[in-house]
């Protein structure tokens, strides 16, 4: 069974750190909930990373468009006004850095962890869904007047025990 | 004397923030070479000395390892420190790089003072 608490404290602890690291900001933690099939952000960027191991799951990073602007411009020392190439690769990278601060945290209790490359969205009028009923985690961060929302979702990897019964199946007998 | 470095990660964005934190750590920065991963690394050194190599340890076409091995192996920059930075835990690959020769490795997120501590005793 997973620990949800022990979860929350890592991924609180991950975006927390990233944020004073990286970026020179103080982001504090928002009561945490959970949300199932909930209408996903209808704009400003999403960076979502896949996580696989033991476990399966998504992480996300939504904020809007202003907030990232204002991420970039502390992580770079430059001032960005609007979305660019540039923005969109500071916040592919902060979700990467928190996810892989994360990974490091949960791996003793969850077991290793792959993640996949991150992929960030970002527009003015979109639909985001989840194509599952798992219930997610969210954690929101407040940062002034702006709000991060840091997701997480995860599942036992029900592919790798039937791989694994697969093998032992297979497997000669001495 | 200004101390000449080559930052190696398929961000721009690190590659921008090493180079702020290279100088915040007090480092007389040179000439900076960036390059997006181990291939464009090995392109923009032909011809090229540099005094400090940072590397990323994930890149796509070839990772920070196999750039590391292949720098280790040359008479012309197997002299050359190289830090190596990563984001996930990754023990196996770190402990990979330190025995093929890194000088260190930084673990992202990283400040300032973690990049001046691994550059103290190179310079």
């Amino acid at each position: 069974m997973m620990d949800e608490t022990a979860l929350v404290k890592a991924l609180s602890e991950a975006t927390a750190e990233v944020f004073s690291t990286m970026l020179g900001l103080e982001a504090i933690c928002g009561e945490p909930y959970s949300e199932t099939n909930a209408r996903g952000q209808s704009d400003g960027i999403i960076a979502v990373i896949g996580l696989a191991g033991e476990w399966i799951g998504t992480a996300s990073m939504g904020c809007t468009a202003a907030m990232g602007c204002r991420m970039s411009s502390h992580m770079l020392g430059a001032e960005f006004t609007e979305i660019d190439e540039e923005v969109l690769d500071a916040i592919s990278e902060i979700a990467n850095m928190i996810v892989g601060s994360f990974k490091t945290r949960t791996e003793s209790y969850l077991g290793a962890l792959g993640l996949s490359i991150p992929t960030v969205i970002y527009g003015l009028s979109f639909s985001a869904r989840i194509a599952s009923k798992e219930r997610w985690i969210v954690l929101p961060f407040y940062c002034g007047d702006d709000t991060l929302n840091v997701k997480i979702c995860f599942t036992r990897n029900r592919s790798l025990s039937r791989m694994a019964s697969l093998v032992s199946v297979q497997a000669p007998h001495r | 004397m200004p101390v000449d470095v080559l930052i190696v990660d398929d961000s721009a964005a690190i590659r921008k923030i090493l180079q702020r934190m290279l100088r915040q750590a007090g480092l007389d920065l040179g000439t900076v070479l960036e390059a997006g991963d181990g291939v464009e690394a090995l392109e923009k050194l032909k011809g090229q000395s540099v005094g400090l190599i940072l590397s990323d340890i994930n890149m796509p076409n070839m990772d920070g390892i196999q750039l590391l091995n292949i720098l280790k192996s040359s008479a012309a920059f197997k002299h050359v420190p190289v830090i190596m930075i990563t984001t996930e835990g990754g023990e196996a690959k770190v402990m990979e790089a330190v025995q093929l020769g890194a000088s260190g490795y930084v673990r992202k997120p990283f400040t300032a003072i973690q990049i001046k501590e691994k550059l103290l005793g190179l310079f």
